[in-house]
């Protein structure tokens, strides 16, 4: 393929090990092979390019592939191992113009995907994943019944069996599946185990084995259709107070709740308009939802006026049955905080609308991060601090004081004399050294000082007045205790 | 003949007497009414403390930022005392972000019962507040602006009203020369809050700091100021003891502190 340039194969860590668990097709030609050693690859092959595997990835893909398989091609398709896809092609086959037909649509689907498959369809599922992994060809169709001669030539390790069960079979001897064929079964069981003699009956159909079929999950969604196109405010209102009762239903019926609810007007002259609103916590509540949307009602513009609404869920959350209020003893005086934020989210917008929390730093600016509103925020060290806090700190100048721990006893502040009649402090804080080379001395000496007149200040002097590294001895003030 | 006239004449006074009293006593609205313990504060206050369904205006002193903080402190102390329980949560909302939450949090508002929101704009602000004041889910609301008509003071103090929630309004001056206390507004209440002088020590440190305390306009009262001391880690002010040494000598109180 020409998108490997270079010869590429992907490894794993194995406990101590680096295993390569995939090579690109010029790798399998220059002689690696899944299961390598990583060390011994990179000793072969000069100019390799290792790369981390990601099987949570490959999985997401094959789930993805699953999930067209099963509205594209059969309802009856799930992920099969970390590698394959069943697909049950019962009585779905001659939509797509017969078995091979339909193989090689499958293939080119791949190919055009950028993947390349092999695709057996067999009488049963252990008899397809068999052929289709060690088969060797891109297409395999084998004919009703003739699975165990076309399994009898394969390796013992296409019957999906365990690790301990193959480590035992080379121990017997037994290499090819025909070879299990003329055992009786009772040895073989007693042998290589009963899983084995299971699988090797799965594969040749005396026992069944169904394909668990994937489901695909549907987004809740409920459309109005309207008679004549609607353009006032309180028609559009009613139309979406409908259209939430229906999706209530919807969403009763399957358990769901929403955090997202998308709505989508569709206006005479084809144009969509869109609102989208958001909840905090999963709800099914109505009167919140139709309260949310009445906050955007503004921002739909009816044009010539609109013929059908429709609402959609994308994101919505499991929400099992509540008790109803009556039924419970008063828990409480808490108010449920989250349709309020809803709805101060919905006019203000989704940022403005937070709390804030401890960081663990010292640095006091760094100290307060912003965490959602239904977060739970923990409080800072009580060391005294202002309410109020500058931006940044702004510098004093004709500062008079005594080095290397007293307060300043006169300073000015944006072009104002103060006195300082009671100081406090200092304390020390320290530079983060782990954040920039910068801080990796600097200290900041905070002093707590009352002028004439009785505000209150926090100022600071960089550095500790003996080191000069730590700092200049400029003085800055910071902040402001009531 | 006389006496009934007479009788009659005690009877339309006491009548007289009563009905002016009705109109006089102001009326509380019957949410909660929160006393500040301080006998000097409470038995100046008409209702002998603070309602908890109206709308309070605090103010600094004067246009400089330690003051401000000093108001700040004030507002976040009454907060504190009406969100009390521990599920309770209080809004704030301002334009500016310049608040510090660990200062906050030792006025009595941890950091797990305060919800800021921040605005684009004060009407945005005020607006976000009216919400707060209306769902009646915040034990307090209190929003922070320059200005505020007559028509946005009256919205929050019916807001207020309905709710059973108290809004406390941080006025903050927008021009050095531009008392927000000048214009008319609806408010039950109308506090000036400024920085005094605390009480020196007699060793280098800082003492409990004291505040000015103006009540400048309320309802059915008159107005009054006192000195009080800041409010400490749950919120609560307290009466400054007579302090021997009230006017000390800066020289030597300097000299001290440093």
């Amino acid at each position: 393929m020409p998108l490997w340039g270079r010869p590429t194969v992907l490894i794993e860590r194995v406990g101590q090990r680096e295993m390569v668990t995939a090579a690109c097709p010029v790798a399998l030609g220059l002689g690696l092979a899944p299961g390598m050693a990583a060390a011994h690859a990179r000793a072969l092959v000069g100019d390799l390019d290792v790369q981390d595997a990601d099987p949570a990835a490959d999985c997401a893909w094959l789930d993805r592939l699953a999930l067209h398989a099963v509205t594209h091609w059969t309802p009856t398709a799930s992920v099969s191992g970390s590698d394959g896809i069943w697909l049950d092609m019962t009585g779905a086959s001659h939509l797509f113009g017969g078995e091979p037909r339909f193989c090689r649509h499958v293939l080119r689907f791949l190919a055009r995907l950028g993947f390349s498959g092999a695709i057996a369809i067999a009488g049963t599922p252990g008899a397809a994943h068999a052929l289709a992994r060690y088969g060797g060809a891109p297409i395999t169709i084998l004919p009703p019944s003739t699975e165990a001669s076309a399994l009898a030539g394969l390796s013992i390790a296409a019957l999906r069996l365990q690790p301990d069960a193959l480590a035992a079979a080379a121990r017997f001897g037994l290499e090819r599946v025909g070879d299990l064929y003329p055992m009786p079964r009772g040895p073989l069981a007693r042998r290589l185990g009963l899983a084995a003699v299971e699988r090797l009956d799965q594969a040749l159909g005396r026992a069944a084995e169904p394909i668990v079929a994937l489901i695909p999950f549907e987004a809740p969604e409920v459309t109005r259709r309207l008679l004549e196109p609607i353009g006032t405010a309180e028609a559009i209102a009613q139309v979406i107070a409908d259209l939430v009762d229906d999706l209530v239903l919807v969403l009763q019926q399957r358990g769901l709740g929403v955090r997202s609810v998308v709505l989508t007007a569709v206006r005479v002259d084809g144009a969509d308009r869109r609102i989208a609103i958001g909840a905090s916590r999963t709800t099914r509540d109505a009167k919140h939802l139709v309260r949310m949307f009445g906050l955007k009602l503004d921002r739909i513009d009816p044009g010539l006026g609109i013929e059908a609404m429709h609402l959609t869920v994308p994101h919505s959350e499991p929400l099992g049955a509540r008790l109803g209020d009556t039924l419970l003893p008063e828990s409480g005086d808490a108010p449920d905080l989250a349709p309020a934020i809803d709805q101060l989210a919905g006019r203000a917008g989704e940022q403005a609308v937070f709390r804030l929390t401890l960081e663990q730093s010292d640095v006091p600016e760094r100290a307060v991060r912003r965490a959602g509103p239904l977060a739970a925020a923990s409080g800072w060290p009580a060391w005294k601090r202002p309410v109020r806090l500058l931006r940044r700190p702004e510098q004093l100048s004709h500062v008079v004081a005594l080095l290397p721990d007293h307060p300043p006893r006169r300073f000015t502040w944006r072009g104002k004399p103060y006195a300082v009649t009671a100081g406090d402090g200092p304390e020390r804080i320290h530079g983060e050294w782990w954040r920039t080379d910068r801080e990796l001395w600097a200290v900041r000496d905070y002093f707590r000082v009352e002028v004439e007149g009785g505000q209150r200040f926090w100022v600071f002097r960089r550095g500790d007045g003996v080191v000069p590294e730590t700092g200049d001895l400029s003085w800055y003030l910071h902040g402001f205790f009531g | 003949m006389s006496t009934e006239a007479a009788f009659a004449e005690t009877d339309r006074a006491r009548l007289l007497a009563e009905l002016k009293a009705r109109i006089a006593a102001p009326e509380a609205s019957d949410a909660r009414l929160l006393p500040f313990g301080i006998e000097a504060l409470d038995s100046r206050l008409a209702l002998g403390g603070i309602d908890g369904g109206g709308l309070h205006e605090i103010a600094a002193a004067s246009p400089t930022l330690g003051d401000d903080a000093a108001a700040t402190l004030f507002v976040a102390g009454i907060a504190a005392r009406f969100a009390d329980s521990p599920a309770a949560s209080i809004a704030w909302a301002l334009t500016r972000f310049d608040l510090y939450a660990p200062g906050l949090e030792q006025a009595g508002i941890p950091p797990s019962k305060l919800l800021y929101l921040e605005a684009r704009d004060e009407t945005m602000a005020l607006a976000l507040a009216e919400d707060c004041l209306r769902l009646g889910s915040f034990a307090a609301v209190v929003a922070e602006v320059k200005a505020a008509d007559q028509t946005a003071t009256r919205r929050l103090q019916l807001a207020a009203a309905d709710g059973h929630t108290p809004m406390l309004l941080l006025r903050r001056w927008a021009r050095a020369a531009r008392d927000p206390n000048e214009k008319p507004s609806a408010a039950c209440t109308r506090w000036r809050i400024g920085c005094a002088p605390s009480a020196r020590l007699a060793y280098p440190g800082v003492s409990r700091g004291r505040w000015s305390v103006e009540l400048v306009r309320q309802r059915g009262g008159n107005p009054f100021s006192l000195i009080l001391e800041a409010c400490d880690d749950t919120g609560r002010l307290a009466l400054p003891a007579a302090a021997r040494d009230r006017a000390a000598a800066p020289v030597a109180a300097t000299s001290r502190a440093a």
